[in-house]
């Protein structure tokens, strides 16, 4: 409320990961493996379906055989031939991973974001955004291992004899995107994406961390660290929406929208903004980062209920034109997913999580600025985000033998367990705090 | 010219010291009139105790009935006045709806919210401004105390002003033909007189 005074020289503070934390992040992660096995016997055992979905999924079957005639014309008819249980954990791997791999990089894009921005105000958090990057590397191995072992089951594209005249799996569609969509290509894109986007995360870690030790007031850092996000902007710029079209829209191969990579960009952005605050708030309730107060917590509120909105209106941009134009080639992705009893639950409750409960919720100056509002928004958010990622990959994928049951929750808990042991690691590695950065003391003084 | 409100005008160059001077007179008690900065001023609300202005409110109200007025009005017109049928759609089909929905919400809570700024600041046609120094839109800071409103007599005021930091301390007072002016009076004083301030004189 008033101005703080602060001694600037005194402000580090040491991230240690231990005790109830790291419990928490193992349970987290041995849930999801308890939750894992148990989807997995259970599909074993009810021929892919968990007892959940088991009573409604026999019928849809039936049903979106019988209605649908665009879905089987326009995928040349049951392509995947029988359905093994080992599928849909295939998929589930792949979806997790997109997931999780995206939420790492958009984080760490943020962070650049903050130094190509010149923003000051969040420069005491600067260090929860860096160590998104520590889970790039990691969803990018699991995410070529899942490739390697399952491309066929998550990429109709992978299929040998798509693209060649004289076989009887030939589809012209596919055949004329092959000079993109090819198993080589697509490999050489991941891994250069990949490996340039951790490269970017180590060398700006490494600039701000000698920011640390250097004691004479200079701006070089800062500067140098300016300079490389610019470039790490640019390539992310490109790299991200190529990534979108490979990873997520090239599951549906017919199918194409031209504001996908935005889409997915809006997605992962809420969701890393959502983990950020979570981060922050976390952090402060075990007695770090003394400094942020409800004016951060505000921005960041402020953020994720902007870019949810965001997001809902690049997800409407896209039903809307679809839904509009009424062309077969188009419709048929949306009716994969509105005319299923699986999907379309899902189809309707990520516009709820994602959309309406946090522009109510979040819309007041109070709600932003309450730690308690700001923790459900952001834990429902993340979770309809991730329901969000199994209605991008698994209808594509799986047909009507997806679901979003337990094997989706525990990938995905185990995921984030993963995910939150490399982040808390990372942060525990030098200070919480960057104690010579320029603009620590606009940081420190912030007020809304 | 008769005098019946007096106000003691305390001028401050720095707004930290602007903020602290705040805070001090008003746990001494004083009833500050009203303070006018060159430009915002950080934790200068919270130091005179404002409360949240109802503004937000007002928006959200605007963006409500904009919301409702666009739906009745599409409704109507697509599915009662002059029913159409586009892409095969239904009569009524709300995905149609939503752009003009979300335009109208705007435009009708950014009209609202220029409406009720008026209303806030009391900003209506023939206003006339009534300014304790001239300097307050330029490079100082402006501290009004009414001295009708306040125990303390005219010399413990200034020398609290004074020391809580204001540069200078003036009297100022509004005539009677000041408070109750006209508007084209206003104007006919401006390009006869300049904008009167007993602070400083205009140049030239």
């Amino acid at each position: 409320m008033a101005h703080v005074d602060v001694d600037l020289k005194n402000v580090q503070e040491q991230f240690t990961f231990d005790g109830k934390l790291k419990k928490n992040v193992l349970l987290i992660g041995g849930i999801g493996v308890v939750l894992f096995v148990l989807g997995a016997i259970f599909l074993m055992m009810g021929g892919g379906h968990d007892d959940h979905h088991a009573a409604v999924q026999h019928a849809t079957e039936v049903a979106s055989v019988a209605s649908d005639g665009a879905h089987g014309d326009a995928h040349g008819g049951g392509h995947h031939g029988e359905f093994h249980w080992y599928q849909r954990i295939i998929v589930d791997f792949w979806m997790s991973g997109v997931f999780f791999t995206g939420v790492a990089l958009l984080g760490f894009f943020f962070f650049a974001l903050q130094y190509v921005a010149n923003s000051g105000w969040p420069t005491l958090i600067m260090r929860v955004m860096l160590n998104f990057r520590q889970f790039i590397p990691v969803g990018g191995i699991v995410l070529l291992i899942t490739f390697l072992v399952g491309s066929h089951t998550i990429f109709h594209w992978t299929h040998d004899g798509i693209a060649d005249p004289n076989s009887p799996t030939y589809d012209a569609i596919i055949a004329g995107k092959t000079d993109f969509l090819n198993v080589p290509f697509f490999l050489f894109r991941m891994v250069l994406f990949v490996t340039i986007w951790t490269f970017f995360g180590f060398i700006l870690n490494k600039v701000t961390k000698a920011e640390d030790q250097d004691m004479s007031g200079t701006t070089k850092y800062f500067r140098k660290a300016q300079r490389l996000s610019v470039a790490f902007l640019i390539f992310f710029g490109i790299s991200e929406s190529i990534t979108s079209w490979d990873w997520i829209m090239s599951i549906d191969t017919h199918w194409f929208s031209t504001l996908f990579g935005w889409y997915i960009l809006a997605g992962w952005l809420v969701t890393a903004v959502a983990f950020m605050s979570l981060f922050v708030l976390i952090l402060q309730d075990m007695g770090y980062l003394k400094l942020v107060n409800e004016n951060h917590l505000h921005d960041l509120g402020k953020f994720l209920f902007g870019f949810s909105i965001f997001w809902s209106y690049l997800w409407f941009s896209q039903f809307l034109l679809i839904y509009y134009a009424n062309i077969p080639e188009e419709t048929v992705y949306f009716i994969d997913r509105l005319k299923s009893d699986t999907y379309a639950p899902l189809f309707f409750g990520i516009l709820v999580t994602n959309f309406l409960f946090p522009f109510f919720v979040l819309m007041t100056r109070d709600a932003k600025r309450k730690t308690i509002m700001m923790k459900i928004v952001a834990v429902v958010v993340i979770f309809g985000h991730f329901m969000e990622y199994c209605l991008l990959i698994v209808p594509g994928s799986l047909k009507e033998n997806g679901g979003f049951g337990l094997t989706e929750i525990g990938t995905g808990m185990i995921f984030l367990s993963i995910f939150l042991y490399l982040y808390f690691t990372g942060l525990s590695k030098g200070g919480l705090i960057p104690q010579n950065h320029p603009m620590l003391e606009e940081s420190v003084h912030h007020h809304t | 010219m008769e005098k019946n409100t007096n106000y003691l005008v305390g001028v401050f160059g720095d707004q930290d010291i602007l903020v602290k001077a705040v805070k001090a007179l008003r746990k001494k008690g004083v009833k500050i009139y009203e303070v006018f900065t060159p430009y915002p001023v950080h934790f200068l609300e919270d130091a005179l105790g404002y409360k949240r202005s109802w503004m937000p409110r007002a928006a959200f109200g605007f963006g409500a009935l904009g919301t409702t007025c666009a739906i009745l009005l599409q409704s109507w017109i697509m599915g009662f006045e002059w029913p159409m049928i586009i892409g095969g759609k239904g009569f009524i089909a709300i995905p149609d709806f939503v752009p003009i929905t979300f335009e109208l919400t705007v435009l009708f809570s950014a009209f609202g919210m220029a409406g009720s700024f008026f209303v806030s600041q009391d900003l209506k046609p023939h206003k006339v401004p009534q300014i304790f120094d001239r300097r307050q839109s330029d490079d100082k800071h402006i501290m009004a105390i009414d001295l009708a409103k306040n125990s303390l007599s005219e010399d413990e005021l200034k020398a609290l002003l004074q020391e809580v930091g204001a540069e200078e301390v003036n009297n100022k007072s509004f005539t009677e033909r000041e408070k109750k002016a006209s508007f084209f009076d206003y104007v006919s004083d401006l390009f006869t007189k300049g904008v009167t301030d007993s602070a400083r004189e205009l140049k030239g």
